[in-house]
């Protein structure tokens, strides 16, 4: 580690830091249907939308007319984005030629957009059309996180109302989050990703004639406009196989910021905006903290493990002094790709700047231990927030037994119904990640797509349905996933992560919406001090920890050891 | 709920023309005219000649050129059609074998004492288009031979096209192996 490797990693974070206000207010007044300054180009195309779809604006939905719209939306998009890439061939922008997409890559890629999961089975240069990229997975790359802000903003609603059943229209709130939020900040960071070296045309390749005489076909294409929207909603779809590696998805350090930021700011203002709403900035900044307090470390952690290098390799005669470099960039060097790889996961991102499957024990256990704390560092657009929520009520609830007090929420009273709502949320995921790696790692079809031996294997596995489950989409590529057995158990895995998890929060919205607000008295735990930060903190880590350390125990943590101790398989 | 199946279908279909056609082209066409260069995959040209992008490496192996880091690409390294990292872990046999080799090959090519990280690793993409300045200098005394130049016009030549962070803060020190290669190629003219 460096002083100058952490600078650029605290300047990174000290231009989101500074962008949270602003973007959280601008969403603020979005949501709330205020005027903005983009309202005199969009209000009259948000209009002319509402009226073709046939929706009142005014008309509100309870929970389970708000669930439904989310469900049926995400059933439209599915259909829409599977018949895209069954298709593919005979749709237009196909310069390569590709055939149709198989049924069971189609299905695994058309739900790892829908669900914002964004897990590539496949190497998009080698598979998808320009339309496919363009009309299948960028579309989705916007709707999928345009929900989730969506459903994160009906959350928000729920503490600020009193004695109501409704939430917002879910159309009305996705519209807006599509149009007054992604779509401007993807056609700028697009344009700055432009001018950084990333390419952005229709032409499917470029031929050269190396120095040396060989002939180098290299793919391009619409790259820029993906990248962007892939970052701002935490997508991580990649336009290459190897995502944010590749040069041209990721020319050069700045790139490689602008990335960061880009991946981190919508995310981080939502949980602004969430204060805002709720009237209680405080609460807001404590959220924030407590993802950045363990966002920080796990950007430490990875960096101190990677700049630590590999000691069996150091023994081959290597100066250890560059660290770990297999699987990474000389563009990024060891903070740039820490930085990206713990971001990416404590975001619902999954992008990937560095091969995580190449990273040394520990430097691997990290992102994938961050993808099962839930992914609220500061999480998914929208879903980092609600999820956030979900341990903030837990949370209030441990305390309250601690005190013998009813636990209340920002005035809101956190009752057995929550609980129950709560906890059904945060144990699929386990349920999901654990109970698929299992059958993964005893059945030969599972073990079939293995590359690493040893340990190695055991992580790839873990990883691949801790990503799935937790809608991450980032890898330990040396699983070849693109078979029926994998595409169908992670396909499984990201709907149970998306909508087993999204029901529950809009259930608990449901209940919370029609309670009084009661005003903090002497008897109230406060949920915006330093106090609450480290209770959330713990209660996020305990959770996370006890539940996948004895997998976690059997891969990473064990070849950590090994490692050191210079075993091989 | 059936009210809502008109909303999901139509916004499905409205929302697709804007983000997944509108959207891209109006990039496309704002790239090609503001940035044509980088728009168009930052082709490094010779006379007419496309011999590369500067962004992504290319394959050398004779000892006249610097050569690039390993690649895992496949069937060949450096086949800028099909990226790929080797996802090799840290404990792989596979991955040990193949560094000793490469270390072992530098050894037998003169390089005396640790071998730089990046000359024996695969790079993320297998199109690392830069090499550390240590792997630079560590193939000067090659490249000087092969071409029969004396060292210091060589190593001249690598300080020059040695790119330094932003700075001195962002950024890392790297050296563009096709760039450098193209300098020394017009050095003998």
């Amino acid at each position: 580690m460096t002083l100058v490797g952490w600078l650029q990693i605290s300047l990174t974070l000290l231009a989101v830091l500074l962008a949270v206000k602003p973007l959280g207010l601008y969403m603020n007044r979005v949501f709330a249907g205020e005027r903005t300054f983009l309202s005199p180009v969009f209000r009259p195309v948000e209009w002319a939308f509402y009226k073709a779809a046939g929706i009142d604006e005014k008309r509100e939905q309870n929970w389970l007319g708000y669930t439904f719209g989310v469900l049926l939306f995400s059933v439209a998009g599915f259909v829409s984005l599977y018949a895209v890439l069954r298709f593919q061939a005979v749709l237009p922008l196909n310069p390569q030629g590709f055939p149709a997409v198989a049924p069971d890559l189609a299905f695994n890629t058309a739900v790892s957009f829908v669900t914002n999961t964004n897990w590539q089975s496949y190497g998009g240069e080698t598979t998808m059309s320009h339309f496919s990229q363009m009309a299948g997975l960028t579309v989705h790359n916007f709707l999928s996180g345009a929900t989730g802000i969506a459903i994160a903003v009906a959350l928000s609603r729920a503490f600020v109302r009193s004695h109501m059943t409704t939430l917002g229209n879910f159309w009305v709130d996705m519209t807006r989050a599509t149009l007054y939020v992604l779509l401007p900040l993807a056609v700028i960071v697009a344009l700055v990703f432009v001018a950084m070296g990333m390419p952005q045309t229709l032409d499917a390749s470029v031929t050269a004639t190396t120095l040396e005489g060989v002939k180098q076909v290299i793919s391009t294409g619409p790259v820029a406009s993906q990248e962007a929207i892939k970052q701002l909603g935490t997508n991580g779809g990649g336009f290459f196989n190897v995502n944010a590696a590749h040069p041209f998805e990721n020319p050069n350090a700045f790139s490689n910021y602008l990335g960061v930021f880009a991946m981190l700011v919508v995310s981080s203002a939502m949980v602004y905006t969430f204060g805002q709403m709720t009237g209680n900035r405080r609460q807001g900044w404590a959220l924030l903290s407590a993802m950045g307090i363990l966002l920080i470390i796990g950007i430490g952690a990875v960096y101190w493990a990677e700049t630590s290098g590999n000691p069996i390799l150091t023994h081959l005669g290597i100066d250890p002094i560059q660290g770990n470099m297999e699987g990474k960039e000389i563009r990024f060097g060891q903070s740039g790709s820490a930085l990206y790889t713990a971001v990416t996961t404590g975001l619902s991102n999954g992008g990937v700047n560095t091969m995580h499957a190449s990273l040394t024990p520990l430097g691997g256990l990290v992102p994938m231990f961050l993808i099962q704390l839930g992914e609220v560092l500061p999480g998914g657009v929208g879903s980092g927030l609600y999820g956030m929520v979900v341990f903030a009520i837990l949370a209030v609830f441990v305390a309250g037994l601690m005190v013998g007090r009813t636990p209340e929420l920002l005035g809101k009273k956190i009752e057995s119904r929550e609980m129950k709502y709560a906890m059904l949320a945060v144990l699929v995921l386990p349920l999901a990640i654990l109970g698929f790696s299992a059958l993964a790692a005893i059945l030969p079809v599972g073990l079939a797509g293995l590359l690493n031996k040893g340990p190695h294997g055991l992580s790839e596995i873990l990883y691949a349905y801790s990503s799935a489950a937790g809608n991450n989409g980032s890898a330990f590529a040396g699983l070849t996933a693109n078979s029926p057995w994998y595409n169908t158990t992670l396909g499984i895995a990201m709907l149970l992560g998306r909508f087993a998890y999204i029901v529950p929060v809009l259930a608990i919205a449901g209940s919370l919406v029609a309670k009084q607000k009661v005003p903090a008295s002497s008897g109230t735990f406060p949920t915006d001090t330093p106090l609450f930060v480290g209770l959330l903190v713990g209660i996020i880590i305990i959770l996370g920890g006890l539940q996948y350390f004895p997998a976690l125990a059997l891969g990473p943590i064990v070849e950590h050891f090994l490692m050191l101790a210079g075993q091989t398989f | 709920m059936f009210a809502q199946i008109r909303p999901a279908i139509v916004l499905t279909l409205i929302l697709t023309v804007v983000t997944g056609l509108l959207y891209p082209l109006a990039i496309t066409g704002l790239g090609q005219t503001l940035f044509a260069a980088q728009a168009n995959s930052s082709q490094v040209k010779r006379g007419d000649v496309v011999v590369g992008s500067s962004l992504i490496g290319q394959n050398f192996t004779k000892d006249i050129y610097f050569w690039p880091r390993p690649s895992a690409t496949s069937p060949d390294a450096y086949n800028a059609g099909s990226s790929s990292g080797s996802n090799l872990g840290p404990t792989s046999q596979v991955l040990v074998d193949r560094v000793k080799a490469s270390v072992d090959a530098l050894k037998a090519g003169g390089a005396a004492g640790p071998v730089p990280a990046d000359a024996v690793t695969t790079s993320a993409s297998g199109l690392d288009p830069d090499i550390s300045p240590d792997y630079a200098k560590l193939q000067i005394d090659r490249v000087a031979k092969a071409r029969a130049l004396p060292a210091d016009a060589i190593s001249a030549l690598v300080t020059a096209n040695t790119r330094h962070p932003v700075l001195g803060i962002f950024g890392e020190a790297g050296v563009n192996v096709l760039a450098l290669n193209m300098a020394l190629d017009d050095l003998k003219k």
